[in-house]
């Protein structure tokens, strides 16, 4: 198994290099100087300037810049933000627990809504609950995250006076903090996690009904096995594999509808920070959120190859 | 076409006269009740957004103050937002860009995808590995940070070239086409392995046709029912991207009201004038519901293996 882990290791670290080269290959290819600014100011003559060029390196071919700038963000050099006046890793340090806190209970929401739901449907398909639970779900990921929140915060918010729209940060500490951060975090939550169950609800559902056809499921029955035992013990865990997959596939769309979520209630997250550094022409950060965005995705990937590895232990062996 | 051609040997219905793949399919697709439906609803959606325009005669950028902010009325049939500007004319003008840039980006993404998955799929050498990984890394880059990095940084030089309007419709075409374009990739790739190893493509290989005869003329017809269906798909797809970056405050300029961009002006007015949120919203809500049920339908219509 740790041999399966650090092969599946071996195998993250290219597409992170690939990511990388991605963004830097845009950013290069972008319109714009950094330097434009001084090359229009009559004040700094052309010999300084073409100094400040080769310190910098902009003159560098295109592969020796990429390497440069690849050392630094291994070095953790960041950059510094134009608009906060701080390190870029700083910033992103203080947002980032934020979003994860945000995104990690969503996604638990979604699961302890899509497996129950997705299995029960199951097992018994084309029934009035199957029919009701897939008429949900297709409507649940075909309505848009930031329409679903400007829902939410009509109904919850404007129309019953329920709970908070502006998530912020709360003074104090003890349980009254807690629950203050609970109320707060319902509806981002709610918004994220039930667009992200109504589409695992599909997939938890088309792959047990997949498993539930086959023979080693009618042998169990046949020995006398309760229903339940069935289900759980011989079908869900087979049944868990393609959706491994198939929930890690979606962690960019996650992270798409964290950026939205973040904005519409205006959560101090790695997303927002994303739009407001965008809008404020904060490059260092842009270039830093998208990258955290990235490694986060691969990251999670990972935990997926990890996962299925503990499902079907015969992949770890292969 | 023929890319149910097993299934018209096999069905009694091959008989009858008049017969044709199209119509057989056709057949299949009506039995989807809801997808018949939606399809109904997106004909009436688009000729709104067409026609609109020739019947609802009032001006979409028209500024009265004085009638700001009020809820619908026979004068204003969804409003009017702070500007007094007529929500249903701005739904009308909106609706256009938001539905032809669905159109336009499923486009590309199916162009690209197709492309690089038949490419994959014929070579039997390192390059199919190398399209297949390059397919792989798009897969897991982070889309939407991408697409706002990526307008962030081409944004001013495309409205220099194209114009506000034009240079932004190009720019987010481009971008959202050429994020998505990974799912079709790989199920052409799919398609075009188990395809070409087929009797009819080893005839017409024996018979001497040239490798892009072999594709254009005998594999690539035979799988465009899995393009077809995802290019439904992404239609859906492109329009809640653009809605979302419209919604963000980064797709078109203030002027243009997609219904992206008019909800980003309604949100901050949720409580005085919850209307101007919620025409734009169903909009979209509605375009994307149907979209997805027709994708469902003609799956089923497309989709030979399955028995209806």
């Amino acid at each position: 198994m740790s041999q399966y882990i650090l092969r599946r290791l071996m195998i993250a670290i290219p597409s992170l290099l690939g990511i990388s080269l991605v963004l830097f290959v845009v950013l290069a290819l972008a319109p714009g100087d950094p330097f434009s600014e001084l090359a229009t100011n009559p004040n700094v003559p052309p010999g300084v300037q073409a100094a400040l060029r080769a310190k910098f390196g902009l003159d560098d071919p295109i592969y020796l810049r990429y390497l440069h700038w690849l050392a630094a963000m291994v070095h953790g050099d960041w950059g510094f933000s134009f608009v906060s006046r701080i390190d870029v890793d700083t910033l992103i340090l203080q947002r980032l627990p934020t979003t994860l806190y945000v995104i990690g209970s969503a996604q638990l929401l979604a699961l302890s809504i899509a497996i129950p739901v997705g299995v029960y449907a199951a097992t018994r398909p084309y029934s009035l609950f199957d029919q009701l639970a897939n008429t949900f779900a297709f409507i649940g990921f075909s309505l848009p995250t930031f329409f679903t929140g400007i829902l939410f915060i009509l109904v919850f918010s404007v129309k019953l006076d329920w709970l908070p729209f502006v998530y912020t940060e709360v003074p104090g500490s003890g349980i009254p903090w807690v629950l203050e951060m609970i109320r707060q975090a319902i509806m981002p939550v709610m918004v994220l996690g039930l667009f992200q169950a109504a589409s695992m609800t599909r997939f938890v559902r088309s792959a047990m009904l997949d498993v539930i056809r086959l023979d080693y499921v009618t042998t169990a029955r046949a020995k006398g096995l309760g229903q339940t035992k069935v289900i759980v013990k011989h079908v869900m865990r087979n049944a868990m594999i393609p959706v491994v997959t198939l929930i890690a596939l979606q962690m960019p769309a996650v992270f798409g509808g964290a950026i939205v979520t973040e904005q519409i209630f205006r959560i101090p997250g790695i997303g927002s920070l994303l739009i407001s550094s965008i809008l404020a022409n904060d490059t260092p950060v842009v270039m830093a959120v998208t990258f955290v965005f990235a490694c986060l995705v691969v990251l999670f990937n990972l935990i997926a190859d990890v996962l299925y590895g503990w499902l079907d232990p015969r992949i770890s062996f292969r | 076409m023929s890319f149910m051609a097993g299934l018209t040997l096999a069905s009694p219905s091959a008989e009858r006269r008049g017969y044709s793949p199209w119509r057989e399919a056709w057949r299949r697709y009506r039995r989807h009740r809801p997808a018949v439906v939606s399809a109904v609803l997106l004909l009436l959606l688009i000729a709104a957004v067409v026609l609109g325009p020739f019947i609802w005669r009032v001006s979409a950028s028209d500024i009265d103050v004085v009638a700001g902010m009020q809820g619908p009325s026979l004068a204003h049939p969804f409003g009017t937002d702070d500007l007094g500007q007529d929500i249903l004319a701005r739904m009308i003008y909106g609706g256009r860009i938001s539905l032809a840039v669905g159109l336009a980006a499923m486009l590309v993404s199916v162009f690209v995808g197709t492309l690089i998955g038949a490419l994959a799929g014929m070579s039997r050498g390192p390059l199919g590995y190398a399209l297949m990984w390059l397919t792989d890394l798009f897969l897991s880059l982070p889309q939407l940070p991408l697409l706002l990095m990526l307008i962030y940084l081409f944004r001013d030089g495309l409205k220099a070239a194209f114009g506000p309007e034009g240079g932004i419709f190009i720019l987010i075409v481009l971008v959202i086409g050429g994020l998505r374009w990974m799912p079709v990739a790989r199920l052409v790739r799919a398609q075009f392995l188990s395809l070409r190893e087929k009797e009819f493509v080893e005839a017409a290989r024996a018979l001497g046709a040239s490798p892009t005869r072999q594709v254009i003329r005998h594999i690539l017809p035979n799988a465009l029912g899995p393009v077809i269906i995802a290019g439904t798909i992404d239609v859906a797809a492109a329009i809640i991207a653009e809605s979302t970056l419209s919604f963000l405050g980064l797709g078109f300029p203030p002027d243009t009201p997609t219904w992206g961009r008019i909800l980003y002006d309604a949100k901050d007015f949720l409580d005085i004038g919850p209307h101007w949120a919620l025409f734009p919203g169903a909009a979209i809500f509605i375009a994307v519901v149907a979209i997805n049920f027709i994708g469902d339908g003609l799956r089923d219509a497309l989709d030979a293996r399955k028995v209806i």
